[in-house]
């Protein structure tokens, strides 16, 4: 089990035709993705021909719009590349198009039209993932999104995070420690987005094969309160925590849109203070994510069940 | 992007908000001429920078009589202010607005941002004008009221007629105070804003509401559809370096420190400031090379660097997913080749071709320090630069 994808999850990618989106339908492949097709208006009837690191080669169809393409392949899924300008467009596509996911890698879209995206979603049944995130991995499975898969190692322990690079750290520091991952999960860095904290903590307390779960979060919003008191109240499993951006200067756009201390609020210390407060061991520096939470797993009896690789 | 208030206050103008008149001064000469062509007995001669707190400063002063302009122009223009928001090396005042004096009655407070927790617009309004809004909600939180905006339909003139009542803007002025609040939505959303602070708006002894201050920022992410907007920007206002970084797409922010951080990825070059922290150190900046770096774009991070004359050492921290690790290894060697580095340099590389980069590094003949980990680089850069 895992959350979100699997090895059965259909998958199309929307603006396939772009070089960058050409990139990582090929990583999703090479990693055995089921990547069925994608769309580009006025390309439909095309193919596109991606040849995978084990010398084969696949054709994927190409269609005009998201619609023919859940049609003709029974896609649940879909991964956006499209440019910010049209990103808002593609996910209103993919939720009309009645996806069960979208997944919008996209960075720079502006936050208006995430919040016009965000109200059109209400009460649709798509669930998105992002905008400005690396995306979603089951290992071994399915991999949808940007992140480099050999770094990811099968296994019990959920990662969700606002940042891309930090959940490769995180991934990285279990994966060489043998403790696999169930399903790692980037929400992305954007202020206003399709899931946050609560949504994927939510689903890892469900899955029977996840233990145990990192999050991963940064200055900026309160997110991070409101899943702690969650974790509170709700968790069944263990969750460690880490916080970035404990230097950053307050008013200052730490690269990521959401990622600002204003008025006071969002500050790194708040946080960690509000999840110590809930009982969420929080790792001191980002290199000991991994080491917290195997202190947690030895002291909960966990940790030699969620070793999956010796 | 912030703009100036001169500015920001033309913008709300075109949406029908009401601005006191106003011009902008470059010398002392225009503003007594802004001042003349204005005409009003009284007028307000106001420091134009991307910083609040200017009043405090003595960047704001009010004139009874074009002697008095003259004389406070002079003051202001090229003057450095210091306020909460410039940092101790304050900002040279270059531009000056010069305003029509107000017959205020009372200041209040409209607050115009996006709300993450319910990814809707909101609009805020308290009574507590004139003060800083932070403070407000710090000490007497029930005194700020919201109204969260459905985009589809917009700010409701109920919504609006519901905080004037609340902050109690007389009966008399909350047809116009909806008006005013109508039209600082419609400036908001069509422009595109993150902020749009009105603080004071004011009600005057003629019966008018109008916004005495303006405060527009704008999301960067939407400007290419504003070229309006996009020609307002002074870079003047900016730090050179972070423009620099900007026109290769390299996210840099300055900092006070002495050890220069080359990271990708924005959560984990915020990761890598604190853990120089932990150890003891001091940050020189921010530097998210982001996904796609060429070695012409990590040479120029090295230069942008290298500019700041506190950095005493560099450490690079690379998780190379999309970023090959020979990329940035072969980028950093052709800077600190170009540009004859011989500050302390520890380069910390996993992920994509990890041994080829580490092999480059290594076969370089520059004297580089190589990290296992992110901990053990940051002690090393901390302990090199002591």
């Amino acid at each position: 089990m895992s959350i979100l994808v699997d090895k059965n999850t259909k998958v199309i990618t929307q603006g396939i035709t772009g070089k960058t989106a050409l990139f990582h339908a090929k990583g999703a492949l090479d990693y055995g993705t089921l990547m069925v097709g994608g769309t580009s208006p006025g390309k439909g009837g095309t193919q596109v021909d991606i040849a995978l690191e084990n010398g084969s080669t696949v054709s994927l169809p190409v269609f005009n719009t998201v619609e023919q393409a859940v049609k003709a392949t029974g896609a649940t899924a879909s991964v956006i590349y499209v440019p910010p300008a049209f990103a808002a467009d593609a996910i209103i596509e993919a939720v009309d198009a009645g996806l069960d996911l979208a997944i919008c890698i996209t960075e720079g879209i502006p936050v208006l039209d995430m919040v016009r995206v965000s109200r059109y979603m209400e009460g649709k049944k798509t669930r998105l993932i992002g905008p400005n995130c690396p995306g979603v991995i089951t290992p071994d499975a399915c991999k949808i999104g940007i992140m480099p898969g050999y770094i990811h190692t099968k296994g019990h322990v959920g990662v969700v995070s606002r940042s891309g690079t930090l959940t490769y750290e995180a991934v990285h520091q279990l994966t060489t420690r043998g403790i696999g991952q169930s399903s790692a999960v980037g929400i992305g860095g954007d202020p206003v987005k399709g899931s946050e904290f609560i949504d994927i903590l939510k689903l890892f307390n469900e899955d029977p094969d996840t233990y145990a779960v990192i999050m991963i979060g940064e200055i900026g919003g309160t997110a991070e309160e409101e899943a702690a008191e969650w974790i509170k109240a709700n968790m069944k499993k263990p969750v460690v925590g880490f916080i970035g951006g404990a230097t950053a200067p307050p008013g200052k756009r730490m690269g990521h849109a959401g990622a600002i201390i204003s008025g006071g609020k969002g500050t790194a210390a708040e946080k960690i203070a509000t999840l110590e407060a809930c009982g969420i061991k929080v790792a001191p520096t980002p290199s000991e994510m991994g080491s917290t939470l195997v202190s947690v797993l030895e002291e909960q009896g966990l940790l030699e069940k969620c070793v999956t690789r010796k | 992007m912030n703009i100036h208030e001169y500015q920001g206050k033309e913008v709300l103008k075109q949406y029908g908000v009401a601005v006191p008149e106003g011009k902008v001064a470059f010398t002392v000469e225009d503003a007594v001429a802004a001042a003349q062509a204005l005409g009003t007995p009284v007028v307000v001669v106001k420091a134009q920078i991307h910083a609040g707190g200017r009043g405090k400063a003595g960047g704001v002063k009010v004139a009874k009589g074009l002697d008095e302009v003259r004389k406070y122009a002079g003051e202001i223009l090229g003057k450095t202010l210091v306020t909460h928001q410039t940092g101790p090396e304050g900002k040279e005042v270059k531009r000056l607005l010069i305003e029509q004096g107000c017959d205020i009655k009372k200041e209040y407070y409209i607050g115009v941002v996006v709300d993450r927790a319910t990814g809707r617009v909101v609009m805020m309004g308290s009574e507590e004008g004139g003060t800083e809004i932070e403070e407000v909600a710090e000490h007497s939180p029930e005194k700020i009221f919201k109204e969260i905006i459905d985009p589809v339909v917009g700010l409701q003139p109920f919504q609006a007629r519901r905080l004037a009542f609340n902050i109690n803007i007389p009966s008399e002025l909350v047809n116009k105070a909806v008006g005013f609040m109508t039209a600082l939505y419609a400036a908001f959303t069509d422009k595109d804003c993150s902020i749009a602070e009105i603080n004071p708006l004011v009600v005057t002894g003629d019966g008018n509401v109008m916004a005495l201050d303006a405060k527009l920022n704008f999301d960067s992410n939407a400007l290419y559809r504003h070229k309006d907007i996009l020609e307002l920007r002074d870079l003047d206002e900016e730090d050179q370096r972070e423009i620099q970084a900007s026109k290769f797409d390299l996210s840099y922010i300055a900092l006070d420190g002495n050890i220069g951080c080359m990271v990708n990825g924005a959560g984990l070059a915020m990761a890598t400031m604190d853990i120089i922290k932990y150890y003891g150190g001091n940050p020189a900046n921010f530097l998210d090379v982001g996904g796609g770096a060429t070695t012409e774009k990590v040479t120029e991070a090295f230069k942008i660097i290298l500019s700041d004359e506190n950095v005493k050492g560099i450490f690079v921290n690379i998780f190379g997913g999309i970023m090959r690790c020979d990329v940035i290894a072969d980028g950093v060697v052709e800077a600190a080749k170009q540009l004859g580095l011989t500050k302390p340099l520890v380069v910390r590389l996993e992920g994509t071709n990890v041994d080829l980069g580490k092999k480059i590094l290594n076969e370089s003949g520059l004297n580089i320090v190589a990290a296992d980990s992110m901990s053990d680089g940051a002690q090393k850069i901390v302990e090199l630069v002591k």
